[in-house]
């Protein structure tokens, strides 16, 4: 166990990277001041916010802008770099329903509508519920808690949950002593099932994300006037019609705003598919299969095509997003 | 006593056996065990995994990990050292320090730098540049990788010349949109007064930024920087594409995704792998919680 030696070796440059990267960012921006104070004055308002915004620019650019290009470029090229046209677009989406990318854009399909229903659904219930008790604070950072691990170490504790002991001997997943002990049903092969298995994959990332969508959804219902349920109350509405009524109009924004999210979460979801199944078992999704044409197979046309038809399935969500930011904006 | 008080004690005491009454303390019990029994539901995955990684091997095998909250107890700490003395573990916790650090401490600075000029500078294209940023903030990651790749190869950029520094950039690159666009919307919110006030007393931009704006945004940038370094800590995906799994470079999240691919019969190991790497993130999450929850509520609600 070598830990000291890592330690001995490790520490100095983390400590160093902790000073040297803020000096040398300091270093620029002070740096750039001092130039732009050399300028003539009426030069200076002109040039100051490019010293500013610049290195902002030039790191979404090189890192976001520039490559999106690249991969619509490489997306018509084979490995050698010559143009084919869409010979790439065409195996991956040729033999539907089963071949190419298929698979993967059902799964990312059904990931889509799943995960964000019933996290929405999850969120607002917990939120509601929630709302009524005086341990709100607690309950709710339980349910938080998944926010804050990785999705890797979310797939370790649903592959344990799945777990599935072959042969006639207890079973030690919790699920499947659920299924034997309480619903007396044979156990199930919850990742390699074919039948269940995309569910169960969904079913983690719902596990993993649900605080999230609570702890907005919970705030902007505390944004509800008191006075306004007060009203209805009087009014002798009873509790789930002041919900369908009042509460979950007044809530419909927000409830938009998570959902787009979700949706962009379903779309780019990877870290538990990769973790629990590889994409094997009829589990792909988009991002994985991107990952394998990449690396396993060595064909960055092919992963640039999947990542187009990926931007694709955005752009909806962005364009939204886009004409959300302009209503605010003009609101201000 | 006088009737006046008498009059509503009776009528609380006929109250209490009215069916309102009782169909309004079901409701109550109901609600509370509804809402403890769901809670607790939702943490049987994570309490069972914390449990087995507490059990010796022979146990998780033959049983559940329900079978350890009864006698005979048998707890041990055997899978934590296993696990720690393969090395590669405790190799990758630095790593995911030297990757979460500077990856959290670049696109901050960085996005600050450029919050400033969007909030209270003038120039061309601003909106428009802005509003491309919020474009970007739904664009898949997925849309860069093999072109940075490719070039990171060509300039020498690799984990093996330039250890971790690749991994930097490039999560700077993807976390600025985002940081940008928290800190930008706390920025314009702040008093302009505040700007003419030191522009009069002949304060420049660089005291402006340094004594005014940051120490005002702290509230902003504690959860921005909450938030980027979670998400990178928990990043597979960037350290897979950038970094890989070789043991010496390996982050966390990579080393635990290779140990469930090749931990067939030492799964047991899994166990105590998993709660290893949630520690750090577990810490952060619940000694900040309140920065955490607001910079959520900051990137979400007001969108």
């Amino acid at each position: 166990m070598d830990v000291f030696g890592l330690l001995a070796q490790d520490v100095p440059t983390l400590v160093f990277v902790i000073v040297a990267v803020p000096a040398v960012l300091a270093a620029y921006i002070v740096g750039g001041e001092y130039v732009v104070r050399l300028l003539p004055d009426r030069r200076r308002g002109s040039v100051r916010p490019w010293i500013w915004v610049g290195p902002a620019l030039i790191f979404v650019t090189a890192f976001l802008v520039a490559p999106a290009i690249g991969t619509v470029i490489q997306s018509v090229e084979n490995h050698e770099g010559a143009l084919v046209g869409l010979v790439n677009y065409q195996r991956q989406l040729g033999d539907f329903p089963t071949g190419g990318a298929w698979v993967a854009i059902r799964n990312n399909l059904l990931w889509l509508v799943l995960y964000t229903l019933f996290v929405l659904f999850f969120g607002l219930l917990l939120a509601v519920l929630f709302d009524r008790v005086p341990y709100e604070q607690v309950v709710k950072s339980m349910v938080f808690l998944p926010m804050a691990i990785s999705s890797v170490a979310l797939g370790v504790i649903w592959k344990f949950m799945y777990w599935y002991q072959a042969g006639d001997v207890p079973q030690t997943g919790t699920l499947n002593f659920i299924v034997v002990n309480w619903f007396h049903q044979a156990p199930k092969t919850w990742i390699t099932d074919l039948n269940v298995n995309n569910y169960a994959l969904i079913a983690a990332g719902i596990w993993g994300i649900t605080g999230f969508s609570m702890v907005i959804l919970s705030a902007a219902l505390k944004g509800i006037p008191g006075e306004l349920l007060e009203a209805a109350r009087v009014d002798g509405a009873g509790e789930i019609t002041i919900f369908r009524r009042v509460i979950f109009p007044l809530m419909m924004p927000t409830v938009v705003v998570v959902g787009t999210t979700l949706v962009i979460f379903a779309l780019k979801a990877f870290d538990i598919v990769y973790v629990m199944t590889a994409g094997n078992f009829g589990t792909d999704v988009l991002a994985n299969r991107m990952y394998k044409l990449l690396y396993q197979s060595d064909n960055p046309g092919g992963a640039s095509a999947v990542a187009i038809v990926l931007l694709i399935a955005v752009i909806p969500v962005l364009i939204f997003n886009l004409r959300q930011f302009r209503a605010v904006e003009s609101r201000r | 006593m006088s009737a006046e008080a008498a009059a509503p004690a009776r009528v609380s005491t006929a109250a209490r056996f009215s069916p309102v009454w009782l169909a309004e303390r079901m409701q109550g019990a109901v609600l509370h065990v509804v809402v403890i029994s769901l809670t607790v539901a939702w943490m049987v995955p994570a309490v069972g995994l914390f449990v087995s990684s507490f059990r010796p091997f022979t146990a998780i095998n033959s049983s559940g990990w329900w079978a350890a909250l009864s006698p005979p107890f048998s707890f041990t700490l055997d899978n934590y050292v296993q696990v720690l003395q393969k090395g590669s573990l405790a190799h990758s916790i630095f790593n995911s320090f030297m990757i979460s650090i500077p990856a959290t401490i670049i696109p901050v600075t960085v996005a600050a730098f450029a919050a400033y000029a969007f909030s209270w500078m003038k120039f061309p294209g601003r909106n428009w540049i802005f509003l491309a940023l919020v474009g970007l903030l739904a664009v898949p990651l997925q849309l860069s990788f093999v072109p940075v790749l490719k070039a990171y190869v060509s300039i020498g950029l690799t984990p093996a010349n330039w250890g971790f520094v690749g991994v930097w950039l490039a999560h700077t690159g993807y976390g600025l949109p985002f940081s940008i666009y928290l800190l930008a919307n706390f920025f314009r919110a702040l008093p302009s007064d505040l700007f003419e006030s030191a522009e009069i007393d002949g304060a420049g931009t660089l005291t402006v930024f340094f004594r005014i704006v940051l120490p005002l945004s702290v509230p902003a940038l504690a959860s921005l920087i909450i938030f980027q370094f979670l998400w990178i800590w928990n990043d597979l995906l960037v350290a897979l594409i950038y970094v890989g799994g070789t043991e010496n470079v390996a982050p966390m999240t990579v080393t635990l995704a290779n140990l469930t691919n090749s931990l067939g019969q030492g799964y047991n190991l899994l166990t105590a792998a998993a709660f290893l790497s949630m520690i750090v993130p577990l810490v952060v999450f619940l000694s900040l919680q309140r920065y955490f929850v607001r910079g959520i509520l900051a990137g979400s609600v007001k969108g």
